[in-house]
């Protein structure tokens, strides 16, 4: 069974600052508002969510990307059960996350942004326990907490208190533990924040083999390749709003003139100049220097032949081509104007 | 309503008390007894203090280290478990709803606060030697009494725990906890106040006083003290109150 998610027109705004610094939820003072002028206290009031609807299908690795304090660790707050939305509504399957949070949260699995490990126990007892807590059988989940302490490799320190671990431990007993009950769903919060390259490369991988049983992902990330390489779906979040959606393909796509291709020639006469201007699909032509020159076009590599052809009928020689595909840090600087790092 | 999960959550916490069983015990328990040594045996034996002293305080010492425990129990590991690291969050994401979470802890520490209480019986009557004159005639008003201080004493610590922050510690032991022992009537009967007309009345207010002189009137009713079905009366109010009280701070810091 797949379980899929649904939003309708979230919004959540924060009267009293969250406690989300744990979750390092960094929110964005989107619109500070106070009653009135004459009021003396300024009544803290920020909107962390204004209006999202989304659909995300059973079965799909999902991404919420956007720069910190976009909202998208609300967007997952909410979906877990953990942030009360101040309207609109949101569904796990056929639950309503806020009415049914009991049914809800047997289909979930959430990796919160920070480990929250349960700091009194050892790596293994936390698994053993949340497995209880689900109602899983003294056996069952014997095997299962051994079976997840293998793949995550984590065996050798499975008895040590989890206190003494390092970072990219206790964020692998975080995945183990959201994955012990065999979720149906699976949330992931900046789940490759601070994780090492390799350990990164293992996360991916466990994320897409998790994801082949049939289960839904949603992970936030505001890494432009881990959502280009992970998700089959995307929502760019900014300011508490969505910006864009679709798969990554649809998104790079939707940037008129999206691909770069820096050219270099033994040099650029203007013949050439207007001749690579009247090539299909391009939509700028700008000349750096002397030999080189950026065309902006809607396509790459079929219009290479063009632009040989333009070069040999102005006299120029083609040196060198370098095609820079669309990017969703492209995407999201054309949508916001700024990049997602700022 | 979960019963599997209540289940798990409660072991886990009894897992987690065992491991710290040690220290907490000493936490809890030194200090009442060092108290219990110095003024029971020490005082009454150089003849400071009359040997029926012993009678009084044995009931108050109790009551102190219920409450303590029960308090602590509770309070201090909510307190860190709510901070920072969240470390919460497990259980509350646990498919139960989250006020059997606070229910569960509220059982936890009246649990603790039974063992420390029966725990201190023998150590302090051992620790006064001879001449302790402990009644067992009224077990089923001891254990209503008994099970009324211990609720208080967690739901207080569900109360206080969802309300202090991990920095302001040391302020509730000397703003909160240490004023409450010292007018909870554990070392003196309530009576004796009789001459401090206004403070007499005043402590009323402090839900330890009903636990030291129910506990006396359970464990030794030849020493004066408050009517046990006042005493009754009071602690089931004030363990309503706090239970209201501690549920919803606590739903306050379990969702944002």
């Amino acid at each position: 069974m797949g379980i899929s998610i649904r939003i309708e027109n979230l919004r959540k705004i924060y009267d009293s600052p969250p406690p989300s610094a744990a979750r390092g939820a960094g929110f964005s003072f989107v619109s500070q508002r106070s009653a009135g002028p004459k009021e003396k206290k300024k009544k803290f009031e920020v909107v962390a969510l204004d209006g999202i609807s989304m659909e995300i299908r059973s079965g799909e690795i999902f991404g919420l990307l956007g720069p910190n304090g976009a909202g998208k660790s609300t967007t997952i707050g909410i979906l877990t059960t953990r942030t009360e939305p101040s309207g609109g509504r949101a569904f796990i399957g056929e639950y309503d996350v806020w009415q049914e949070q009991v049914k809800a949260k047997r289909l979930i699995g959430v990796v919160p942004q920070r480990p929250n490990l349960d700091f009194a126990l050892t790596a293994r007892e936390i698994l053993l326990f949340h497995g209880a807590y689900f109602g899983q059988g003294r056996k069952e989940r014997e095997e299962r907490a051994q079976k997840l302490l293998e793949q995550f490799k984590l065996t050798d320190r499975a008895d040590h208190m989890v206190r003494g671990f390092s970072g990219g431990m206790m964020q692998r007993v975080s995945i183990a533990r959201a994955m012990m009950h065999d979720p149906e769903v699976l949330f992931l919060d900046e789940p490759s924040a601070g994780l090492d390259p390799q350990t990164r490369l293992l996360l991916w991988e466990i994320i897409r083999e998790y994801n082949g049983l049939g289960k839904t992902i949603v992970l936030t990330t505001h890494y432009m390749d881990e959502a280009d390489a992970l998700c089959q779906r995307i929502a760019i979040i900014d300011h508490g709003r969505i910006i864009a959606q679709g798969t990554p393909a649809e998104l790079k796509s939707s940037i008129p003139g999206g691909y770069l291709l820096r050219l270099r020639f033994d040099r650029v006469p203007d013949e050439l100049v207007a001749g690579l201007k009247e090539l299909p699909g391009v939509t700028e032509a700008r000349q750096k220097d002397a030999a080189s020159l950026d065309l902006y076009a809607d396509r790459g590599g079929p219009l290479i032949a063009g632009i040989v052809n333009a070069a040999q009928a102005a006299g120029a020689e083609l040196h060198d081509v370098h095609i820079a595909e669309p990017s969703l840090e492209n995407l999201f600087l054309h949508h916001t104007g700024r990049s997602l790092r700022d | 309503m979960n019963w599997k999960t209540f289940y798990a959550l409660l072991s886990r916490d009894g897992h987690v008390a065992r491991r710290n069983l040690l220290p907490m015990l000493l936490q809890n328990l030194l200090q009442p007894l060092l108290l219990t040594f110095v003024f029971g045996r020490v005082l009454t034996t150089g003849g400071m203090m009359k040997g029926s002293f012993k009678d009084v305080l044995l009931p108050g010492v109790m009551a102190i280290s219920m409450v303590l425990s029960g308090v602590q129990g509770v309070a201090m590991p909510l307190i860190t478990e709510f901070q920072f690291t969240r470390e919460i969050e497990d259980r509350l994401l646990a498919p139960i709803a989250n006020g059997w979470l606070a229910v569960e802890k509220i059982v936890a520490g009246m649990i603790q606060a039974m063992v420390a209480g029966l725990v201190v019986i023998p150590a302090a009557w051992l620790t006064m030697g001879s001449g302790v004159h402990m009644s067992f005639h009224q077990p089923v008003e001891f254990l209503v009494v008994a099970l009324l201080v211990a609720l208080f004493a967690s739901a207080g610590g569900l109360a206080l725990g969802c309300s202090v922050g991990q920095t302001q510690i040391g302020l509730m032991f000397s703003l909160v906890l240490a004023p409450m022992m010292m007018f909870g009537c554990a070392y003196y009967p309530w009576s004796l106040l009789a001459a401090f007309p206004v403070l007499q009345y005043a402590v009323l207010v402090n839900p330890l006083v009903y636990a030291s002189e129910g506990l006396r009137g359970a464990l030794a009713p030849q020493v004066p003290h408050i009517a046990l079905w006042i005493v009754t009366a009071a602690l089931a109010a004030i363990d309503l109150v706090l239970i209201v009280v501690g549920l919803q701070k606590f739903h306050k810091k379990a969702v944002s």
